[in-house]
């Protein structure tokens, strides 16, 4: 499989007082379509390491490459044209825009993008609804639905643009079992049947067994 | 494209808070409708007070200025050359007369002058006016009537009969409205009067005016200009002052100072003769624009809270929209359309009630009032005004939404959606 993703000796610190070396000379590589969790305790720095290769967090020293873009260096504004054209991500709280109904959460992205017109993208977006089971709820307010329905309309968001890599920071960090089984069916199946690679951290670590890879980082490192 | 995806979430943002939209939209518009009421209201009393004063004073008015100047005297003269110190105690003048010497050629002279509308010259005198045994204290003037009327158009203020009655009756008088209710008397009445230096005569009375202004009304008369002569015992060319209007205004201060050079005699404009309401003019002015910039930049201030509390509680969104792939200028964009959106809809109902106000204002009664002749409270309708004012309202809402913009711009979606 061809790879997707590239990152080069990863060094990241946190100054709060003092130095903190977050992320110690990581190096890692993922191909297309893999399903991959990235795991480790409470400061082991797995988000950190998520936000770093999703090109929100850009205080790093090292090198990034993401399909065939080199993503370091790039300015705020390239890289979230960038965000916006690849990487769709899912969150642990949901984090839906509560003031719009369900399609319009799901649609932002696509408008941002602007491939399409607004019909298309309004049918695509009922489409991704319709595969999370949720296109019944499609003109809701995204407040009044339950986690677990906030988190599958985050994923069909999540895919509106077709994106190369899915990003998502403890997707079933906040979901009880039947939803967190639900979350795991859904990504194991875009990822082998619709090729769709995904970084996700956890700590869940039966989610992290189930995956086809996980990376273990130990203090900044990522364990052998 | 990006832009109406961004107009479209601030307007989403706008309309889930309409109380807080309402809220600050109600100050901008508060702020827009209170000035243009206040600068509507202000500017019709300035031109009020300045077209009655216009009404009653000449744009330059020349007049032989009794002199003060004591520091020469004959005895210096005589002294000059020893070494004597004169020193008069309380000097008084001489008997002195106040024409103009030269007042026809002046005047000859004057409607040749291209910036001159029309000159009107005149003598008057203080007058008795007696009303049986009782004196009333008034003014008697000597004008050729029609000249007066091109300066101050007289026959609109006419309240009975007509100016050219003047020209047509021997001894015929047009007295001020008021002074005629003082004396009870009415078109077609005799009345006589005396002036300081004993002598009297009576005058039938051929016209009354109304100025609106009590001070003239109540004490003025006028009659012809040899009638006054004769009164004073004066010969044909007694004329003490001149009066003249411009074709503009605007030059008065500067003609005055030529006139006065050229013909040697005190040339005063209306602006100088009015110092008191241009200045008070001027006062009203300056205390409108303070007001009203003081409710604008309230108002903003009021945004500027409103939007700071908009993005304090927006924070996740602007993270999720960062992620999304909205860049920092969207998010500016977002939060300063926001702002605008509230001012351009403050403003325009600002525009509205501040016409609506004035317009109430315009048909309130003016309190009935023997000084000054005004039915309604001046208001004035300009467009600048509510185009300045609509300007100055979306102006205020953009500088109050740009740096809570900027602000929100800066948010670090990862500090946020790490929790």
């Amino acid at each position: 499989m061809a790879e997707i993703l590239r990152a080069q000796s990863i060094n990241k610190y946190f100054n709060e007082g003092e130095d903190f070396h977050v992320l110690k000379d990581v190096s890692l590589s993922i191909s297309q379509g893999e399903f991959v969790t990235i795991v480790g305790k409470s400061g082991s720095g797995k988000s950190s390491l998520l936000y770093v290769l999703s090109t929100l967090d850009t205080q790093y020293d090292g090198e990034i490459s993401i399909k065939d873009y080199h993503v370091t260096g790039l300015s705020q504004n390239e890289l979230a044209a960038f965000r916006n054209e690849h990487i769709g991500f899912v969150f642990q709280f949901h984090f839906l825009l509560p003031e719009f109904t369900v399609l319009e959460n799901v649609m932002l992205p696509a408008l941002k993008l602007g491939r399409f017109d607004r019909d298309s993208i309004e049918k695509k977006a009922l489409e991704k609804l319709a595969e999370m089971e949720m296109d019944l709820f499609a003109h809701k307010l995204s407040s009044k639905l339950s986690g677990g329905q906030q988190q599958r309309v985050a994923i069909a968001r999540a895919l509106i643009n077709e994106p190369d890599i899915i990003m998502a920071d403890e997707p079933t960090g906040n979901l009880d079992t039947v939803n967190t089984q639900t979350v795991f069916n859904i990504f194991n199946d875009l990822s082998h049947r619709y090729g769709c690679t995904i970084i996700t951290v956890t700590h869940d670590p039966d989610f992290a067994a189930r995956s086809d890879r996980h990376i273990e980082l130990v203090d900044g490192r990522i364990a052998e | 494209m990006s832009l109406a995806i961004n107009i479209g979430i601030a307007k989403t943002h706008l309309l889930s808070r309409k109380k807080q939209s309402l809220i600050a939209m109600l100050g901008v518009t508060f702020g827009i409708a209170m000035f243009i009421f206040m600068i509507s209201f202000m500017k019709g009393v300035n031109e009020f007070l300045s077209d009655t004063m216009l009404s009653s004073t000449p744009d330059i008015h020349i007049y032989n200025d009794i002199s003060t100047d004591y520091s020469k005297s004959i005895a210096g003269e005589y002294f000059r050359d020893s070494s004597v110190t004169v020193s008069v105690s309380h000097p008084k003048p001489k008997e002195v007369t106040i024409n103009i010497k030269n007042a026809y050629d002046i005047v000859a002279d004057l409607k040749h002058d291209p910036s001159v509308l029309a000159v009107s010259p005149y003598l008057s005198t203080q007058a008795f006016y007696n009303y049986g045994p009782v004196q009333i204290n008034g003014m008697i003037e000597g004008v050729d009537i029609l000249q007066e009327d091109h300066l101050y158009k007289l026959h609109e203020k006419m309240s009975s009969g007509k100016l050219e009655n003047l020209l047509t009756t021997d001894y015929g008088i047009l007295m001020g409205q008021g002074l005629a209710d003082k004396l009870n008397v009415r078109m077609g009445d005799l009345v006589s009067l005396a002036t300081p230096n004993g002598t009297s005569m009576r005058f039938r009375i051929v016209g009354t005016f109304k100025i609106g202004i009590g001070q003239i009304d109540n004490v003025k008369s006028y009659v012809n200009i040899p009638t006054v002569q004769q009164l004073l015992e004066k010969d044909r060319n007694y004329i003490t002052d001149i009066a003249i209007k411009l074709t503009n205004i605007k030059y008065a201060r500067a003609e005055a100072a030529l006139m006065s050079r050229k013909y040697n005699y005190t040339a005063e404009d209306w602006e100088t003769a009015n110092s008191s309401v241009t200045t008070s003019n001027l006062i009203r002015d300056i205390l409108t624009i303070v007001v009203s910039v003081t409710l604008l930049v309230v108002a903003g201030f009021g945004i500027y809270n409103i939007m700071n509390m908009t993005i304090a509680s927006k924070m996740k969104d602007i993270a999720i929209l960062k992620a999304e792939g909205f860049a920092r200028r969207d998010i500016a964009q977002i939060f300063l359309s926001q702002s605008l959106a509230i001012g351009i809809l403050g403003a325009l109902t600002g525009i509205a009630l501040g016409f609506m106000l004035s317009y109430a204002m315009s048909n309130v009664p003016f309190p009935k009032n023997e000084f000054i002749g005004l039915k309604y409270f001046p208001v004035i309708f300009e467009a600048r005004y509510y185009i300045f004012g609509f300007g100055f309202g979306v102006l205020t809402t953009f500088f109050a939404g740009v740096l809570p913009s900027v602000k929100a711009s800066k948010v670090d979606p990862v500090a946020i959606l790490r929790g």
